[in-house]
């Protein structure tokens, strides 16, 4: 089956060693770093905290 | 919201405008209006006895004896415990103060005066390293080394202030930050930098080279005497950004080593408080986190004006110090502060940044939206009276204080 798409891009990537670039949950990097892959933090919340009510009262003061 | 935009552009402007000079030091009931005997300011937001930390009350049992109120350590826990003094923030007395944040009416207390708009602020001097008041010490060494600030240490430095003319505080802060200073856990090239401005000063007018020797050596032996000096330019410069209605940029950040403390310029007076959070860091030898007391002291007021924590990039050295990471990763630090800030200090640069500004004006709205919480670098008291430093790390500024005041700008502007 990998064989088989070695030729398509996610073939390849499959068979190469990836570099990530990890979006918000920082738990993800360690196991990713544990097993020598290369990883980006990107640091990410959703705003105000994924509270609905105060994003919305927050784009209203402007932010 | 245009409302907004103007009034944090206006309070920001009134941040970077302000011309802050060290003029002076006199004796706290002298200037501080409505000091009484029987009455001691302390760091934070208001506090009553009852919720006060270990090292704050002993640093007030101390000062109790110190002022003469009670003749004891024990009679002045009594008298404070009994409702036998008063209790109020230092910043209700357009004071501040390090950690505990002790300022009762005899100590000597450095005068700032904010040139651009008249105000002044004040702040007690620092009384060096090892068991000290600000930390919840108490004992007989610490009382004596108060009593000589009090009556050699204060008069010979004010002498020399006045003579020097004053000095302009700006300029120090901005080589301090090219040295290596954040201006929080680091004050050593601003402390350095402030006795060679002052030396001559000091000699000319001292007329006892035994007492001279010993000024000079006091300043010198302490990394951190410039913290209560930046302290008093910090609140002499955020004073006139408060009260400019609409503005959410924050004017104050205190602990009190049970609350923090935030105000915010367009709601001016008034406290937004949540429980106070544990630093981060690193223990001399002996002590650990078990033994650490949550965080203390006015001196958030230099995070509020850009410096501390917010000027991380200026220090690595310091990053190691307090446990924040690797030298290498302290711009980290200096760069997310700059997501919840208004504006840059263009007066006060880094060199490891390129010299971009200190990221300055701390924005509610911000805040609360990327979660990113103000970044506070801090000393950290052992947890029982008495006792003193233990250690030194980060500590963050409770959300729950933002998220209160965002809501209360959107009130009093309407919003909902």
């Amino acid at each position: 089956m990998v064989i088989k798409q070695e030729g398509t891009p996610s073939g390849r990537l499959l068979m190469s060693k990836p570099s990530v670039v990890n979006v918000g949950l920082a738990g993800f990097v360690k196991d990713l770093r544990d097993c020598d892959i290369e990883v980006v933090q990107v640091d990410w919340t959703p705003p105000a905290d994924g509270d609905p009510k105060m994003a919305a009262l927050l784009a209203k003061l402007g932010t | 919201m245009k409302l907004i935009e103007d009034a944090n552009k206006q309070a920001l402007a009134r941040i970077l405008e302000g011309e802050p000079r060290l003029i002076d030091i006199v004796t706290a009931r002298d200037v501080l209006e409505g000091l009484k005997e029987r009455m001691i300011l302390h760091a934070g937001p208001p506090i009553t006895w009852d919720r006060m930390c270990g090292p704050m009350r002993g640093a007030v049992a101390g000062a109790i004896v110190f002022e003469g109120w009670a003749p004891d350590l024990e009679a002045a826990f009594e008298l404070a415990a009994g409702g036998g003094v008063a209790f109020h923030p230092n910043h209700h007395f357009g004071a501040v103060g390090p950690m505990t944040g002790m300022t009762t009416v005899s100590m000597p207390v450095f005068v700032v005066e904010n040139v651009k708009y008249g105000n002044r602020a004040y702040c007690a001097i620092n009384e060096g390293l090892g068991k000290v008041m600000r930390f919840g010490g108490n004992d007989d060494s610490v009382l004596a080394r108060l009593a000589w600030l009090r009556d050699v240490f204060g008069p010979v430095l004010a002498r020399s202030i006045r003579a020097h003319g004053g000095i302009d505080l700006k300029a120090i802060i901005a080589r301090g930050l090219s040295m290596g200073d954040e201006m929080h856990q680091r004050n050593l090239a601003c402390s350095s930098v402030f006795l060679r401005e002052i030396g001559s000063a000091l000699a000319r007018t001292s007329n006892d080279n035994e007492v001279l020797a010993s000024c000079i050596g006091f300043i010198a032996q302490n990394d951190q005497f410039f913290l209560n000096i930046a302290m008093a330019m910090g609140k002499a410069l955020t004073d006139p950004a408060n009260g400019i209605r609409g503005s959410t940029v924050v004017t104050a950040m205190c602990r009190n080593g049970t609350d923090f403390g935030v105000r915010v310029s367009g709601l001016g007076d008034r406290w937004f408080t949540a429980p106070v959070e544990m630093p981060e860091g690193l223990y001399f030898p002996g002590y650990s986190r078990k033994d650490a007391n949550p965080d203390m002291g006015d001196s958030a007021i230099v995070e509020t004006v850009g410096l501390g924590g917010f000027a991380m990039a200026a220090a690595p050295a310091v990053a190691g110090f307090i446990g924040a990471g690797a030298p290498s990763s302290a711009g980290n630090f200096t760069r997310a502060m700059s997501e919840i800030t208004v504006g840059q200090n263009p007066e006060w640069t880094i060199p490891a940044l390129d010299f971009a500004g200190v990221p300055t004006g701390i924005d509610v709205r911000l805040v609360v939206e990327t979660g990113l919480a103000p970044v506070i670098n801090t000393g950290i008291a052992h947890r029982e009276p008495g006792i003193g430093q233990v250690g030194a790390g980060v500590v963050r500024a409770p959300m729950a204080c933002f998220r209160q005041a965002v809501l209360a700008i959107a009130e009093d502007l309407g919003v909902s």
